[in-house]
């Protein structure tokens, strides 16, 4: 079975899925981001899906889930690179993917995470609004 | 009426035997036909292209048009009928200039008069007019393929997306929003998303003089594929007749952003991203 | 519902593993852009595809997908048959309801493939087994 590989790089860990996951392949890989997160200690996750040509409601599930884990865990997720076939196709099958942060790219993604910790550090007020205020 | 091996042969011999006589009085014929709208040297190649491919095909005993050894012959047909559908000339022009052939054999083959020319000649014609409808019937398809890339190309113009600020882009969208459009806009916008990195995106509907349900439906699941992407749309330009439409038809906007005109939609924006305009600027230091 | 004529030889996989639904997004992409559907066309019908793939394996208990080309004489299509001999589903309105699921996912497998397609068949008798028919065409 193929794992796929997790980077770290400063405060964020860094996922790009390259294969077409099967579903096995997408439990393990929930399964070794938790581990990652407790085991770093780091507050950002960013998932790369530019090269998945299809999220089905599995793969749907698991960017859920993961986003839900590394919540209790202290870290942020964000989805990045959803391509826009992808997207379209998403909204026709039904699947809104609550509670997931997305962002175009990696850059993006980078930023996102970066300005939601710098609001927790200064506990500013209308903290719900970090998210579409933050970008530049 | 299919031909024999035999008149396949001969047809090979009649036509290769007065080569050069039946290419130049061919290219004649068809010249006439087309009023020099195509250059005589040009008509020449593309008859002798023909003569050839219908020499080899009777020489391999070709029965009719369909036939397995009849497809270098429709090959040729039909590049040239291609060519003449993209060229604008009209069927009948494409037509005549296979049927032709029949004035060039009928004159080779009054001279060599011989007990089955009568039989030959028809079995002939029947090719020919095979060979004519085939050109018609290609003609039709590149017509038909043509029509449909500039329906394609028509309906690109028609919705561009344009590049507002740094990370803003807009589509305005003039004229009535069809289903299919609705989706080619769709498509086109969620691109240069990706395309520029913008996380904003404008949808102004102002030039578009009525919404229904199905294009109402088209622009909200445009926004929810943006927001999976990470990108924000607003809506600009409602007139009131769409509003009432709108609320009329039951459609929930829900939390997108919507404004009067596509220049508060992008203040609206400008706001959010934190770019300051001299207004604001003399507001607060007022 | 399922008109049009059969181009070619259709190809057949086996679903009995993870590994299989991912052979099966696979053939029916490369079918899809053979019959040069629109990009955002294959993604559905390969979305389609992956969530019927896994109806089959989990629900099923495995089966085959034969992915063939057909033709309505105007377009080209790629058309899916998904066929187990798994215990049928007993309740066809209910499976086909947004949310309802009984194998612990989201419940939009079937419902939500049946929004990607252009025809959508299925035949089902409890304890013998179900038969899903999708097809996608060229615009």
């Amino acid at each position: 079975m193929e794992r796929v590989p997790i980077l770290k790089i400063g405060d964020i860990l860094l996922v790009s899925i390259q294969v077409d996951m099967s579903d096995q392949t997408a439990v393990q890989l929930q399964e070794d981001l938790a581990e990652r997160i407790v085991a770093t200690g780091c507050h950002g996750v960013i998932i790369d899906i530019t090269a998945l040509d299809i999220v089905d409601s599995f793969v749907g599930r698991m960017l859920s889930t993961i986003a839900s884990i590394s919540k209790v865990l202290d870290a942020e997720t964000v989805v990045v690179g959803m391509r826009p076939a992808v997207a379209i196709t998403l909204v026709e099958l039904g699947l809104s993917l609550n509670g997931i942060r997305t962002a175009l790219n990696v850059e993006r993604g980078m930023e996102l995470i970066a300005a939601s910790r710098t609001d927790d550090w200064d506990e500013a007020p209308g903290d719900e609004d970090a998210e579409t205020t933050a970008t530049p | 009426m299919a031909l024999s091996a035999e008149q396949g042969g001969r047809l090979a011999h009649l036509l290769s035997q007065h080569a050069d006589r039946s290419i130049d009085r061919w290219t004649e014929i068809v010249t006439g036909s087309l009023r020099g709208r195509l250059s005589r040297a040009e008509l020449a190649r593309q008859v002798q292209e023909l003569h050839r491919a219908l020499v080899e095909a009777g020489q391999q005993g070709v029965s009719d048009l369909a036939a397995e050894h009849g497809g270098e012959l429709r090959a040729v047909l039909s590049e040239l009928s291609t060519n003449r559908a993209r060229q604008g000339f009209s069927a009948t022009e494409t037509a005549i200039s296979v049927f032709a052939l029949k004035d060039v054999l009928l004159e080779l083959m009054e001279q060599e008069r011989g007990d089955d020319t009568l039989r030959d000649f028809v079995a002939f014609s029947a090719l020919v007019d095979q060979m004519g409808l085939f050109t018609f019937e290609t003609f039709v398809r590149a017509r038909e393929s043509l029509i449909a890339d500039q329906a394609e190309q028509l309906l690109e113009l028609s919705t561009p997306v344009v590049k507002l600020w740094e990370g803003v882009v807009a589509v305005p969208l003039v004229g009535t929003l069809d289903s299919a459009r609705a989706q080619v806009v769709m498509e086109r916008l969620l691109q240069t998303l990706v395309d520029t990195s913008s996380p904003y995106a404008i949808i102004d509907i102002t030039g578009v003089p009525a919404v229904d349900t199905q294009v109402a439906q088209h622009i909200l699941k445009t926004v929810v594929a943006a927001r999976l992407m990470g990108a924000d749309c607003i809506i600009s330009g409602i007139r009131p007749q769409i509003a009432q439409t709108i609320v009329a038809l039951g459609i929930e906007f829900g939390d997108i952003a919507t404004k009067a005109s596509l220049a508060d939609a992008l203040r609206h924006v400008l706001r959010l991203t934190g770019v300051e305009t001299t207004a604001r600027r003399a507001r607060r230091e007022a | 519902m399922t008109a049009g004529v059969d181009l070619g030889v259709p190809a057949t996989q086996a679903i009995r593993s993870d590994e299989d639904v991912v052979r099966v997004r696979q053939l029916v992409r490369t079918t899809a852009v053979a019959v040069r559907l629109s990009l955002v066309d294959q993604t559905k019908l390969v979305t389609a595809a992956s969530e019927l793939a896994r109806n089959t394996l989990i629900y099923g208990g495995g089966g085959s997908a034969e992915v063939s080309t057909v033709s309505d004489g105007r377009r080209r299509g790629v058309r899916i048959v998904f066929a187990d001999q798994g215990p049928g589903i007993p309740d066809l309105d209910l499976a086909l309801t947004d949310g309802y699921t009984t194998g612990g996912g989201l419940g939009l497998g079937l419902s939500g493939a049946r929004r990607l397609v252009d025809d959508f068949d299925i035949r089902t008798a409890v304890g013998e087994g179900t038969t899903i028919t999708v097809t996608k065409w060229s615009r």
